[in-house]
């Protein structure tokens, strides 16, 4: 599918889209002036998407430097009455906690909508916390699409809501209905519009206009006692709205075992296994889906509950939805047992599927009838097959052939041996992207992660904490995102540890996105490049060497230099990502016949094109990308460049 | 058109093999024969020469993993990641898959061997199933034009095994859709040897 399909197509037309995609579709029908994020899975592609629509759907797009960043466009937009649009991965809420825990103060002039994609089951992330906690910390309403064709509908509804209470509104998906595809029936798109003074645009997308008024939107202690009632109030008015909405709708069946007796109540993904299997099994449970589920719609919660012998919760990750629904059993005396993670009937960690709800379901509902559900049962392999089954060599993630990272993580590692350093006494602080997966032997590189951008501070933290020395890894984007505050810090504090920023021209984990390090823009237009050396530099690191790590040497002489200097050494390895589109292919590496395998540049560099195999290290040329670091390294210069075609 | 139509395929691979694509294309075709589908596909770090999968549900569903034991098909690109997706299968489960290895890199550093394809993986699998299609689909997509063909071979001789609920037709007509038009007729060869060589077994 050409993405210009979904700004071109027309109410009515079908398409078999990502979650994501829809997301984007429901902005344009939305009418969104201003969209900016900055890049995370499972959230990513609807930026990638944003960045070839804008223009035609006369939008804003940025990357923005950081969640938070991004967050404050968004707000201001909204202030200014644009409706506005940001989007992130779980873990970047955190980042724009502070000024997104503010907005839902201020409240917003256009509507404003905040996606967030969870990650059960931690397809891509360091943690899997519960965005609908955050619902409740900033006391913001959310809502829980489960499917692509409710993410694009939600995205319209949503984006009426936050104006009509002037309140931004949270958007809560996870992994599996962010990068579910489905069939989604598109709507009709309305244009751009502004909710304060109409004002000309010399710009492709609509401009609104700020209208002053501190006592809404500067939270100064005596504002911000009346801000925090008016919030409290429009989320009173929010409850109603939740109570008859739409989008919190009870699911019927026709027939089954336990029907007028068992109920469930649930959201977002975890809906989707709780229908499958009471539509399977025959259950006949009533299920009440909430898509709009804080505020809590207490007396629809209430009358649901009502003359039910028990309850079933089914949410994934928090016991969040448990919680409200026991709270509501005991303010409205309902003698009913709720069933959720509480008492154990499922999980309370890691996503779900429909194989854990039936056994949910199974513990439970088995004490009154053995047989109402049945269990998922394993296909009984032989013994000869199950052997082979459990000895399957891992796949894990690996670095790219080619990767700039492998080649500066192999210099980090011989410098520190030739100094004669234990690797007990190396600290290796990793960061978020691609580098982290020099955690892998042989380089074992990323011995503490916390956060993006934690690589520095923690770099801080354990020259002052040990006697060790510490080396800090953190990539372009990443450094942009949140690497300069700690570097300040380091400087300062006249901290001792090596910082190496990796420098591949591009967000790569996520699917190359620009940074601001690049000369583009979010909607491709060219954009100052912010130089990092001058960054670096003006902060008053006075150690500063910039290096392309395939020179091997060069990189390991760079490295003990490093090690040995006393405060922050900054080193940067650039050399652009191998999945930038458009590099000049190289002639690939060949093994020569004087091999004789001492499998140093299999061991050393775990290089996806190198193998050995049948007794003969070989090279993949289809994956080969001519980094020649493998040449380089070759103590009997056994390997050289492909002759001829 | 039989709207009772319900079948679940698994489709596992390496990164960079164009799963999600095939995927896509399978979707789009049932949509278009008027089925209801949902798939799921996992991006992000998984695809940095890790293993992928995605999953199809054809029919009535609202949830898009494939249930413990209700594949219809396991539509693989390498052998072992076959294995991987066998919590998926039953007696009557369909393995279409690709019989080229792509080695671990890692192999050296975990001590750990590939099984031989004929003798560990192949006999083993024909053991416990009554249809197991090994294809040289490496090959044959050499042999249509390049080795980037090697999802539209698979797909060819997915849609060519008995049961598969959509047509060759609509499945090339989502291809055309979803590739560029300067690949269209290597993808239509792709196909046509991928269906054939499952009727040639």
């Amino acid at each position: 599918m050409a993405y210009d399909q979904l700004v071109k197509a027309e109410k009515g037309d079908k398409l078999f889209l990502l979650g994501n995609e829809a997301a984007v579709r429901g902005a344009i029908e939305a009418g969104v002036s201003v969209a900016a994020t900055y890049p995370g899975t499972p959230s990513s592609e609807i930026g990638n998407i944003l960045s070839v629509v804008a223009e035609k759907a006369d939008m804003y797009f940025e990357f923005s430097a950081n969640e938070k960043v991004a967050m404050e466009v968004a707000a201001t937009a909204a202030a200014s009455g644009l409706r506005s649009f940001t989007f992130m991965k779980h873990v970047g809420l955190n980042v724009a906690a502070d000024s997104f825990m503010t907005t839902a103060y201020s409240g917003v002039k256009g509507g404003m909508v905040v996606f967030v994609a969870d990650d059960p089951s931690l397809f891509s992330s360091q943690n899997e916390q519960d965005t609908r906690n955050y619902a409740r910390l900033a006391n913001m309403p959310i809502l829980e699409p489960s499917n692509p064709q409710e993410i694009k509908d939600f995205m319209v509804y949503a984006f009426d809501l936050s104006e009509h209470f002037g309140i931004p509104v949270l958007f809560r998906t996870t992994t599996r209905v962010s990068h579910m595809r489905g069939i989604v029936e598109f709507g009709d798109k309305q244009a751009p519009k502004c909710t304060t003074k109409d004002v000309e645009s010399d710009k492709h997308w609509k401009k609104g206009f700020f209208v002053k008024n501190p006592s809404e939107f500067v939270p100064v202690p005596a504002n911000s006692l009346n801000m925090h009632t008016r919030l409290v109030e429009k989320m009173a008015k929010i409850t109603e709205e939740a109570n008859e909405s739409v989008k919190n709708e009870v699911y019927s069946f026709v027939d089954g075992a336990l029907q007028g007796k068992y109920g469930v109540i649930s959201s977002s993904s975890a809906f989707n296994y709780a229908y499958d299997v009471v539509n399977q099994e025959n259950l006949g449970m009533d299920i009440l889906k909430l898509g709009l589920s804080y505020p809590v719609p207490k007396e629809l919660i209430a009358d649901f509950c009502n003359n039910l012998e028990g309850i079933f919760v089914v949410e994934e990750v928090d016991p969040i939805l448990e919680k409200e629904v026991l709270a509501i059993v005991g303010e409205y005396n309902l003698d009913i047992p709720v069933y959720g993670k509480f008492d154990e009937t499922f999980p309370m960690v890691h996503e779900f599927n429909c194989d854990i709800v039936k056994i949910g379901f199974n513990k439970v509902l088995s004490e009154i009838k053995t047989d109402l559900v049945n269990v998922p049962e394993t296909y009984e392999l032989s013994d000869g097959l199950n052997k082979v089954v459990e000895n399957i060599p891992h796949r894990a993630p690996t670095l790219c052939a080619g990767c700039s990272h492998r080649s500066a993580y192999f210099a980090a590692v011989k410098a520190y041996e030739e100094l004669g350093f234990a690797k007990e006494d190396m600290i290796f602080a990793s960061d978020i992207g691609c580098y982290t997966l020099g955690i892998s032997p042989p380089f074992e590189t990323a011995d503490y992660l916390l956060a993006m951008g934690s690589s520095v501070g923690d770099g801080c933290g354990f020259s002052i904490a040990t006697n060790q020395n510490v080396m800090s890894f953190i990539g372009d984007s990443t450094f942009f995102h949140s690497g300069l505050s700690p570097l300040v810090n380091a400087v300062h504090n006249k901290n001792n540890f090596v910082l190496t920023i990796l420098d591949n021209r591009i967000t790569a984990m996520t699917g190359g996105q620009p940074n601001p390090g690049i000369p583009i823009d979010g909607m491709g237009h060219e954009a100052p490049a912010v130089s990092i050396e001058n960054i670096v530099k003006a902060i008053g690191v006075e150690f500063i060497e910039i290096v392309n790590p395939h020179n091997v040497k060069k990189t390991v002489d760079i490295y003990k230099k490093a090690l040995e200097y006393d405060g922050v050494a900054v080193v940067i390895a650039r050399y652009p990502c191998t999945l930038i589109k458009g590099q000049k292919r190289k002639k690939p590496m060949e093994i020569k016949d004087n091999c004789v395998q001492c499998l140093h540049c299999v061991e050393k560099l775990a290089c996806p094109a190198i193998s050995y195999l049948n007794g003969k290290v070989v090279v993949d040329e289809a994956l080969c990308k001519a980094c020649t670091v493998c040449i380089q390294i070759c103590p009997n210069k056994a390997i050289g460049v492909k002759k001829g075609d | 058109m039989d709207k009772n139509i319900d079948y679940n395929i698994y489709i596992s691979g390496v990164g960079g093999q164009g799963i999600i694509k095939t995927s896509v294309i399978i979707g789009e075709a049932a949509m278009n024969e008027g089925l209801d589908v949902v798939m799921s596909e996992i991006h992000g770090m998984s695809q940095r020469g890790g293993s992928v999968s995605t999953e199809l549900k054809i029919g009535n569903y609202k949830s898009s993993i494939v249930e413990q034991s209700k594949a219809d098909m396991i539509l693989g690109f390498e052998p072992i990641e076959v294995l991987r997706g066998l919590d998926k299968s039953n007696k009557d489960t369909k393995l279409v898959f690709n019989d080229f290895p792509v080695i671990p890199s890692t192999l050296t550093q975990t001590g750990e061997t590939y099984p031989d394809i004929e003798n560990d993986i192949i006999a083993n699998l024909k053991d416990n199933f009554d249809e197991v299609y090994p294809i040289s689909a490496t090959k044959l997509a050499k042999e249509a034009g390049s080795v980037l063909s090697l999802n539209m071979v698979l797909l060819g001789a997915a849609v060519s095994t008995k049961d598969f609920p959509l047509s060759r037709e609509s499945v090339e007509t989502a291809m055309k859709n979803n590739l560029a038009p300067k690949f269209h007729e290597m993808n239509l060869k792709a196909i046509e040897l991928g269906y054939n060589s499952v009727k040639e077994l």
